[in-house]
């Protein structure tokens, strides 16, 4: 793909240290403008949260072993579930591929030696910390239990739980996602190295271009959304209050315009790190490379016109459901067609079956669950049944957990060796990726059926004949825990006492393989002049 | 029978049982089943295909396996291919579109309706009141064969009134009314859900809906405590308010004659105009003012406060109650 | 290669890369603040279509004159800015002091101005926040026979308390930026550095104008 950028054998003196033999000192991580030290700063924060959002999820789930609300009373299960909500979607999922692996390889992938804003990006990692503060002051001070969705009058009229905080806690990381975007559009648009082209871009630089975009119009909108909440709730202004000539309905519409495409924020990165993966194991250039980019931009600019679909029994109009429903199915499309590509990928290729391969091929599997379910959804008379019952809560779990998750997960061990310059245990990886699959199936497949027979979400006690399908989605919580924490122990371990991996230990094409492992701290020698375009794989 | 308003209602789970499809109580619930089962089937094709093309190429090009691939697909094809597969997408799903759609106008759409039962969400219960004056907590009943009209607000915060078998769900949005209707054809008892999270006993919120037969839905009519029917007790209201003193059955009061003025458009001091509904009943009771009739003057007070929910929808009752509108220009959703 | 001219950041190849960038950040920063104020417009939009009437009738309580004369001297600020900005890209550093103080001047007035603005509605009581007393009459010729209904008043000077008060936390953060310059520009240790930002300052300058345009038109000049 590219002409001298690094090669083996040159004389070791002349090769830049290395990003991490800066030191370890904390001032050194604390203050460093390295974007792939920054990434590190938001890896280990996404993952604190993580596992905090998770011990959420299995009180949750051992809550509902049983149909009588017995483990925790009504007020901390909802608030357990408010906690994992807001934690995970603002506080992992938002940030989990863009702000680490992103943060790591774009500038690299398109050769660049940093983000265009090294200092704005070091901004946007305290303020996404100062959130996260506010965030857990708001659980120290009683927890929240307004859902993650704020809807009001309730958040705003009725909860006395500390909404403000966890507003505030939101707010503030708003602004963080928003530098995390404009940094990465810049990047994109000016740093690109000599001969790296638009059509020469891999596709896990467009997805996070077209995420950070997004991130750049619709997180503003949760601002204004979530300042006015604030406001209502302090001052009583009356906007989302009907006493007061205000409207609730608003509120969602405004809610809903953020965070419709904060699902695109969270799905779009996991279909670039896919392409990667699939592209490499299979040893094939991506089929259909035009396709791909072009749904990747469809899905962005649909993604903002389709909030509409969370509200079809809330008393919009009629006909705004039916133009809703009508761009929910056109969205769709785009997506199918990147599936078929991953698919075709596949064809006459030379597959092989590492960690990240299994990785991406279960984010196939249930992606696709959670697109197909997309479409009964989209279905106006089948939401209306389905609205706010499990068949939701699974549906988007298959995508945010099955599919993002899975993806982080997968983009983690595919460019783990580039990351720390080691390499993990094979087996144990396997293993690891193999119990999420099985663990995800068995936590969210019984919800669908949940979901169809009646159960709403959100509920803290349920009728007795649900059970037997809420005890399997628990136990299924267990395998996928043991999916979450392998990982942890062997990659931890690896960390000191992995094989070495050398450069490019799959002989993957892309630049950032074209540098040491890990790479030097302006990521490349020389500035790489590119000739080929990405998977160029023979 | 006539459920007196209590703080904390027991709930009652009809004894149904697990059925992942539930019961059909209704034509439209089987209709919503037909297209569930279409996508399902449609679902499992594409998961097929695709699960045995990815298990196909796995172990037809592992990498352990050496030898010539041959030809890749060649971009022409594959655009092809892409294109094809997307328009096979984009007809089938505009089919599913249409079909959705068709089922979503049928639920909300205006019908001639035998019984409209009013609903208010509070925290946490759901309160009924029927034509007759009825009133019940967390158990509708209903009779089987007939077409039923819920008109649903809340006094708080929003919920969402679920009857998963009349695949059926509303929200109880405060300040205004939504509708649902739906004709229940099979008796029995069925569940009745909040579905939308509404504070700390969200998961008590919950019931059933008692299908009976008409003559037994009659006795049950009958043998609640002797109140007045709704359109009376609005009456009452109305009288005890002191609302006649200036809305003067013939016109010479201060304010607007009501005879036959709900459905009926009329034209507002600003110069728009506005068919009288229930949102605009309301609206005139809570807040006379903002949308007021030309040629009367804002004399009127807000009985916000006075009357609560169950009242304003009495008041209204009564005020449909008081013949039609002159001109049948009046259609409203 | 010895040069005169500055050396880029480390993350940039040459200068021209980076003025690049910064003006790039800029705009997309300006977009994001774009749809921060259009969630609260159609905000505006929507309760606006609602209650028309009553909010036609509150805009007449606002102070038109006084909102005209701040019209006119913001956009005259941007007139100054873009000329600071042709003064420093020519290197002119009395001038480009100037122009940067006139622009500072008329904005700080503006601020003046709006903040005697909101001075004079809290003395009429149109405050509605904070258990202030809000005492809502109508001021127009009851001609329609309407009346105002002191809620939906209440929500309208809601809304526009918030939308002014958001667009003046962005004049002052304009205002600390150009003051930041003026320091810059008075030092002038790096004229191209200086012409760099300033392009940057008044990008984000022009855009609290055209806000502005926004709020003037919604609150003060929709009066039908």
């Amino acid at each position: 793909m590219t002409r001298v950028v690094y090669s083996e054998g040159e004389d070791r003196h002349a090769t830049p240290a290395d990003y991490l033999s800066g030191g370890w000192s904390i001032r050194s991580w604390l203050l460093t403008v390295d974007h792939k030290r920054i990434a590190w700063l938001y890896a280990v924060s996404i993952t604190l949260f993580f596992f905090f959002g998770s011990a959420a999820a299995l009180l949750i789930r051992l809550e509902l072993l049983t149909p009588a609300g017995d483990l925790l009373s009504a007020e901390s299960y909802n608030r357990l579930f408010s906690l994992h909500g807001i934690v995970m979607v603002w506080f992992f999922l938002i940030p989990s591929i863009p702000a680490t692996l992103g943060n790591f390889l774009l500038p690299m992938m398109v050769g660049a030696r940093d983000m265009a804003f090294p200092k704005l990006n070091l901004l946007s990692w305290y303020i996404y910390t100062l959130g996260g503060i506010f965030t857990i002051v708001a659980v120290i001070a009683g927890g929240v239990d307004t859902g993650w969705t704020f809807y009001t009058p309730y958040s705003t009229l009725f909860s006395n739980s500390a909404v403000l905080a966890a507003a505030v806690g939101v707010f503030i990381v708003g602004f963080s996602s928003i530098l995390t975007g404009l940094n990465f559009v810049v990047t994109t648009h000016t740093m690109r190295a000599p001969g790296m082209t638009w059509g020469r871009l891999p596709l896990f630089v467009w997805a996070n271009y077209a995420t950070a975009l997004i991130m750049v119009l619709a997180t503003p909108v949760l601002t204004v959304t979530l300042l006015l909440i604030g406001l209502e709730r302090t001052l009583g202004i009356g906007i989302f209050d009907p006493a007061l000539g205000g409207d609730p309905l608003l509120f969602q519409h405004l809610f809903w315009f953020y965070s419709h495409p904060a699902v695109y924020i969270m799905i779009l990165p996991a279909m670039g790190v896919v392409s990667e993966i699939v592209a490499c194991f299979s040893r094939n250039p991506i089929f259909g490379y035009t396709g791909m980019v072009l749904s990747i931009m469809a899905i962005a600019l649909f993604g903002f016109i389709v909030w509409g679909h969370h509200m079809f029994v809330s008393g919009q109009s009629l006909y705004a459901g039916i133009l809703f429903s009508f761009f929910t199915f056109l969205v769709a499309v785009p997506s199918a067609i990147k599936t078929l590509n991953w698919t075709a990928t596949l064809f006459r290729g030379r597959i092989s079956f590492d960690a990240p391969m299994i990785y991406a091929l279960s984010f196939l599997e249930l992606f696709t669950v959670g697109g197909l379910t997309g479409v009964f959804l989209a279905a106006l008379a089948l939401d209306v049944h389905l609205h706010d019952t499990y068949f939701v809560t699974a549906h988007f779990h298959y995508i945010m957990v099955g599919g993002a998750v899975t993806a982080y997960m997968g983009g983690l061990h595919f460019w783990w060796p580039k990351l720390t310059g080691r390499l993990y245990s094979r087996a144990w990886a396997t293993t690891a990726a193999l119990a999420l699959l099985i663990g995800l199936n068995l936590t969210f497949y019984p919800q669908f059926l949940l979901g169809y027979a009646g159960m709403p979400r959100r509920y803290h006690s349920y009728p007795d004949e649900f059970s037997i399908l809420q005890v399997l989605s628990t136990l299924g919580t267990g395998v996928l825990a043991l999916g979450y924490l392998l990982p942890l122990i062997y990659l931890s371990w690896s960390l000191r006492r992995g094989e070495k991996a050398g450069p490019n230990p799959w002989d993957a094409k892309g630049l950032e393989w074209q540098t040491p492992s890990p790479p030097p701290v302006h990521n490349f020698r020389e500035t790489p002049v590119v000739e080929e375009g990405p998977y160029a794989y023979q | 029978m006539n459920a007196k308003a209590q703080e904390t209602p027991a709930i009652e789970d009809p004894p149904i049982g697990l059925k992942l499809i539930p019961e059909q109580a209704s034509d439209y619930a089987q209709q919503v089943d037909f297209l569930y089962y279409a996508l399902l089937g449609i679902s499992a094709v594409l998961m097929g295909v695709l699960a045995a093309l990815v298990v196909l190429f796995a172990v037809r090009y592992r990498r352990s396996l050496k030898g010539e691939r041959g030809e890749r697909i060649s971009e022409r094809s594959g655009r092809r291919l892409e294109i094809g597969f997307a328009l096979l997408l984009c007809v089938s799903f505009m089919g599913l579109f249409y079909w959705g759609s068709r089922l979503y106008l049928d639920l909300y759409s205006a019908v001639d309706t035998d019984i409209t039962v009013d609903v208010v969400g509070k925290q946490w219960m759901w309160k009924f009141q029927h034509p007759n004056g009825s009133r019940e907590i967390n158990t509708l009943h209903l009779p089987v064969g007939e077409t039923v009209e819920l008109r649903i607000t809340s006094q708080d915060v929003i919920h969402s009134l679920s009857l998963p078998a009349f695949r059926l769900k509303r929200d109880a949005v405060p300040g205004m009314y939504t509708r649902a209707q739906f004709t229940p054809t099979r008796p029995g008892s069925y569940r009745l859900f909040c579905a939308e999270y509404c504070g700390t006993d969200h998961a008590r919120m919950r019931g059933k809906v008692v299908v009976l037969e008409r003559s037994d839905y009659q006795r049950w009519l009958a043998g609640g405590v002797d109140t007045p029917d709704r359109a009376e007790a609005g009456a009452q209201l109305f009288q005890s308010l002191g609302c006649g003193a200036c809305h003067k059955a013939d016109g010479s009061g201060l304010g607007p004659n009501l005879h036959g003025i709900f459905g009926s458009r009329v034209r507002l001091a600003d110069g728009s105009e506005v068919v009288v509904d229930e949102t605009y009943i309301r609206d005139s009771i809570v807040d006379p003012q903002a949308q007021l009739v030309a040629g009367y003057q804002p004399v009127m007070p807000s009985f916000s406060g006075q009357v609560s929910e169950e009242e304003i929808l009495q008041l209204i009752s009564y005020i449909q109650s008081l013949g039609q509108p002159l001109e049948a220009d009046g259609e409203h959703d | 290669m010895p040069t005169n001219k500055s050396r880029p950041a480390v993350q940039f190849d040459d200068m021209d890369q980076q003025r690049h960038a910064g003006l790039l950040g800029m705009w997309v920063f300006l977009l994001t603040e774009t749809l921060l104020f259009g969630g609260l417009f159609a905000g505006f939009a929507i309760l606006r279509l609602q209650h028309g009437a009553v909010f036609a009738e509150a805009t007449g309580h606002l102070n038109l004159p006084l909102a005209a004369i701040n019209t006119a001297l913001l956009l005259t600020s941007g007139l100054t800015m873009a000329l600071a900005e042709l003064a420093a890209g020519a290197r002119l550093r009395r001038a480009t002091l100037r122009w940067l103080l006139a622009t500072i001047a008329l904005g700080t007035l503006f601020l003046g101005i709006k903040g005697f603005e909101w001075y004079s509605e809290f003395q009429r009581q149109l405050v509605p926040v904070l258990n202030l007393p809000f005492h809502y009459s109508s001021e127009l010729p009851a001609a329609s026979g309407e009346q105002p209904v002191a809620a939906v008043a209440e929500l309208f000077f809601n809304l526009y308390f918030i939308a002014t008060g958001l667009h003046a936390l962005h004049m002052l953060v304009g205002l600390g930026i150009l003051a930041a310059m003026l320091w810059l520009a008075h030092r002038w240790r790096r004229p191209d550095r200086i012409d760099r930002q300033l392009r940057i300052a008044g990008l984000y300058w022009a855009f609290i104008d055209v806000v502005w345009i926004f709020i003037f038109t919604c609150f003060y000049l929709l009066r039908a």
